[in-house]
């Protein structure tokens, strides 16, 4: 029998650009079909070729939100996945092996010379060329074995399916169905090299690894979807309406423009690539003036050029663009390909001066299609620009879910249109001094509703002026509608508590980490410890009045950020003028895993340090 | 004989504020050339967008009756795309001065003429920063240096003509500020042509420039008084491309308006340097059946249904 094993982590590492996203997401997909849910991430390289990537799927039963540590089948295309790269002067990492868990597995390529100093695992070597070459021989295609390289990915996977005893059918199915069109011959040539691979290991070996995923009944009977972040935002947009978007290409923005590039055509819409970032928020400022629901997509650097045009949209009143801000690690350059929580306090001033502006910060791929889709109401609703901010671990993880609820979501919200009726142009007025600070819109083409606006402070004409008084007012007019928009964006907008609502230990936090969070809490609560979690969700206007409230009465405050100077932490100190004591940091530019949250909120519940600070070397 | 019918009149391009700008300044030349080709062309004023960067020529569409957006110091080609592909029913006009369509516009000024958009670009060249009181603009000849400026230019000039034939411009010419008859007939060409239109105006600053003054544009230090400006069509010069596909006969043009472009000192050429039809940005994404010939800006395209999209991800 199976030990109960609620969760088993699977891991394949390999060479950049060797197809290692490709080989995870299909076992990934196969095991949705197969009746599990799944949580899949990569951590890569900011390169082309060659250098280390490994993606982990995490599979389970339940709905899983963070990855694990420990691994459970560690699946090696190359010998640095084994044991790193400690010939080097200043090693990235020291490979896999010393994580997984005693009794797991380790599938690799028999020609590597693997002599483990560890004697508690499983080995399933396996001849990757030679089978191949079985494969190819059958086919008659021996001469192509170059080209066919690739297959050794399914070869490696299919063996690992095998040791965990998962239905193959389950996976070739996958394989077929990703390989249409021009590629079809080599779906039987992948096919068969599965086969073979699951065959040989069943053959070779005893089939009594004791973690096991055979195939469970499907909730709803149904597949599942497997969707990650970019898709969530793209998909978002394209429900929303959006009419123009541009991007400079960027880690990690750059699959969402790609993803909806794709779909222009069908959609109506335009996707324009641009010369810098400057260009892309100026042109989406333009589209948003002229009428459309615009957008464009960045991460940190692109970011930095954009500055000025988030002011400029601010200060003329565009009703957008919205700014899809995909943090990575920096500062700088950084880590173009890894994860970090530190442009909070950027997207929050993200221009010289004082302006409106909203931001908000999904936690998970519900999240991110709701607040994507809002964010364009805001905007035309309120005439200011909004950031959507995400990081790389939301646009890259994959989790599953049994459908989208899109039907929740409000119709389209235009905002405020003059409607000039023969009026005399002289009473349109596109900065009128209003009670909530909006001002009727019109766009460029309507009869009756010319305008003028400018960078410069303007009067409600939107010509040049720099009289104090109308300085005064019309600052003050920008400003007001903030607090429109915090009395009428709906609460669990701005914040969610998840767990009890009086708990012994409350943690803060915001964005991604919400998924180790909840899976972190679950593990501690199982275990009798009483914990909640106060999600911090809109970032302006900033929900101080509610958050005091809920943490004025918390009892153990833990702030939880993937940043160096707990900048949520901060804010909440400013706008509330409540202190929390305890923070688990974390800034090595991996995501917490499930483990790592763990033993942080551990050491600060045994009264550990004010601050504990996190790396995945620990594990 | 045909009636000409003109339901706008010339006022009907004047905003009812006053400009703020120098006496004297060419700024009033440009303007009054611009409000004279859209009058000529009769383009209802609601139908047009003039947007500008900053500086003193980013005044500009707040003296025009039309939707007027003053944008940011360089970024005024950027804006007026993202304007124009949102609503290509639009007459849009681009305008900035030198340092901003030269110096820190640069990659927009390149960038632009990569993608034909049908828009006028009007650069108001007077090779000085008037509203920062007069420093070297990329225009200013090395060595050149004005009344303000303590040390004489250090930096190279830039030829405008032979960058925006080099990027891609499908309509380049010069102009003088202080002619604004033939201004005006330049600017309307530039609307009237499909793709981007790229007009450099050599233009005074009383202000700051002392060295290329009006008396010295018109020549009248010269003996003779001779002006040093000449009409490039006065010479039999002809810009246009006749075949767009014959490669030999485009290179040739451009060659050829490229050698006008750097003649200068006695002998300044204004007029059209080069123009040839060629498929509009809007026309490629039409092509490929992106855009079509509702403006984005009019469709309403809420609540999209995006069952595929979901159900290809299961």
């Amino acid at each position: 029998m199976a030990p109960a094993v609620r969760d088993i982590n699977w891991l394949i590492g390999g060479p950049q650009g060797g197809g290692i996203n490709v080989a995870a997401e299909t076992f990934a997909r196969a095991l949705t079909h197969g009746g599990y849910r799944v949580y899949a991430y990569i951590e890569y390289h900011s390169n082309i070729m060659g250098k280390h990537s490994y993606y982990r799927v995490r599979i389970s039963d339940a709905d899983r939100r963070s990855a694990l540590s420990r691994v459970h089948v560690l699946v090696s295309l190359d010998e640095e996945t084994l044991v790193g790269d400690t010939h080097h002067e200043f090693p990235a990492h020291r490979g896999h092996v010393h994580e997984v868990v005693p009794g797991g597995a380790v599938v690799y390529d028999s020609r590597v010379g693997f002599n483990p100093d560890r004697d508690d695992l499983r080995l399933y070597p396996v001849p990757y060329a030679d089978l191949l070459e079985l494969v190819l021989k059958e086919f008659g295609r021996e001469a192509e074995r170059n080209r066919f390289r690739v297959v050794q990915n399914v070869i490696a996977v299919a063996a690992s399916a095998a040791v965990l005893d998962f239905d193959l059918k389950a996976l070739t199915d996958v394989i077929l169905e990703g390989f249409k069109g021009r590629r079809a011959e080599a779906a039987s040539i992948n096919v068969r090299a599965a086969e073979v691979a699951y065959e040989y290991i069943k053959t070779h070996f005893a089939d009594d690894f004791p973690y096991r995923v055979t195939t469970l009944a499907r909730r709803n009977g149904r597949r599942p979807l497997l969707i990650r972040g970019v898709q969530a935002a793209a998909i978002a947009k394209i429900k929303a309406g959006l009419g123009f978007q541009t991007y400079y290409p960027i880690s990690p923005a750059t699959d969402e423009n790609v993803y909806l590039e794709a779909q222009q055509r069908r959609y109506g819409f335009v996707v324009v690539q641009t010369e810098d970032e400057v260009s892309a928020i100026n042109m989406a400022v333009g589209a948003a003036h002229a009428g459309v629901r615009a957008a464009t997509s960045t991460s940190g650097p692109g970011f930095t050029l954009m500055a000025e045009g988030i002011g400029f949209a601010s200060m003329t009143e565009a009703p957008g663009p919205v700014v899809f801000l995909w943090q990575r690690g920096g500062p700088s350059t950084g880590l173009p390909t890894r994860q970090e929580q530190a442009d909070l306090r950027f997207a929050l001033q993200p221009a010289h001066g004082e302006f409106s502006h909203i931001v908000v910060a999904p936690g998970d791929v519900e999240e991110i299609v709701h607040d994507s889709y809002v964010a364009f109401n805001w905007a035309e609703r309120y005439q200011l620009p909004v950031i959507v901010l995400l990081d790389k671990h939301l646009a890259a993880a994959y989790v599953t879910l049994d459908d989208l609820d899109l039907e929740r979501l409000p119709p389209a919200d235009r905002g405020f249109y003059y409607t000039p009726d023969g009026q005399p142009e002289a009473a349109y007025l596109r900065y009128a001094f209003t009670e909530t600070g909006i001002s009727p819109r019109t766009v460029p083409g309507t009869e009756g509703g010319i305008f003028w606006t400018t960078s410069d402070e303007h009067d409600p004409r939107g010509h040049i002026t720099e009289g104090a008084e109308n300085r005064i007012k019309m600052v003050a007019k920008r400003m007001r509608k903030l607090e429109v928009a915090a009395r009428e964006i709906p609460r669990d907008v701005k914040l969610k508590v998840y767990g009890p609502s009086d708990a012994d230990y409350t943690v803060v936090g915001w964005g991604s980490t919400k998924g180790a969070i909840l899976d972190a809490m679950d593990e501690l609560s199982a275990e009798g410890l009483s914990i909640n979690f106060v999600q911090v969700r809109l970032m302006r206007p900033f929900p101080a009045a509610e958050l005091r409230e809920i943490l004025g009465r918390a009892k153990n405050l833990i702030l939880v950020e993937e940043n160096y100077t707990g900048q949520l932490g901060g804010l909440i100190a400013e706008q509330t003028g409540i202190l929390i004591p305890s923070r688990i940091l974390k800034w090595d530019g991996r995501p917490f895993t499930q483990e790592e949250l763990v033993d942080g909120l551990r050491k600060v519940i045994a009264g550990g340090p004010a601050t504990v600070t996190v790396s995945h070397l620990q594990a | 004989m045909a009636i000409e019918l003109k339901l706008y009149e010339l006022k009907d391009y004047r905003a009812d504020i006053h400009s703020d700008w120098c006496p004297g300044c060419g700024d009033f030349g440009i303007l009054a050339a611009i409000q004279q080709a859209l009058h000529r062309l009769q383009i209802p004023p609601h139908r047009v967008a003039v947007c500008s960067g900053i500086g003193c020529s980013g005044k500009t569409p707040h003296y025009i009756r039309a939707y007027g957006f003053h944008t940011l110091h360089g970024r005024v080609l950027p804006f007026a795309t993202g304007l124009k592909l949102a609503n290509h029913d639009l007459t849009v006009i681009a305008v900035g001065g030198d340092g901003d369509g030269y110096g820190i516009g640069a990659g927009y000024f390149i960038n632009a003429g990569r993608r034909n958009v049908d828009l006028t670009y009007i650069v108001f060249n007077n090779e000085v920063y008037g509203l920062t009181k007069g420093q070297a603009a990329p225009t200013l000849p090395r060595g050149g240096r004005t009344k303000s400026m303590p040390e004489e230019n250090v930096q190279q000039a830039i030829n405008p003509i032979a960058l925006a034939i080099g990027a891609g411009y499908t309509f380049v010419a010069r102009g003088f500020a202080l002619d604004v008859k033939y201004l005006a007939d330049l600017i309307a060409r530039a609307i009237a042509h499909r793709g981007s239109a790229f007009i450099d105006v050599l233009q005074t600053c009383p202000t700051y420039n002392d060295i290329h003054t009006k008396e010295w544009f018109l020549g009248l230090d010269r003996p003779g008084r001779q002006s040093r400006l000449y009409r490039l069509e006065e010479t039999g010069f002809d810009p246009v491309v006749k075949n767009p596909d014959d490669a030999e006969e485009v290179r040739a043009k451009q060659l050829a308006a490229i050698a006008r472009s750097y003649e200068w000192g006695d002998r300044i050429p204004i007029g059209v340097f080069y123009q040839i039809e060629l498929p509009t940005f809007e026309d490629r994404l039409r092509a490929k059946g992106i855009l079509g010939e509702v403006p984005l800006a009019q469709a309403e395209p809420f609540n999209r249904d995006v069952t595929d999209l979901i159900e290809a991800l299961r």
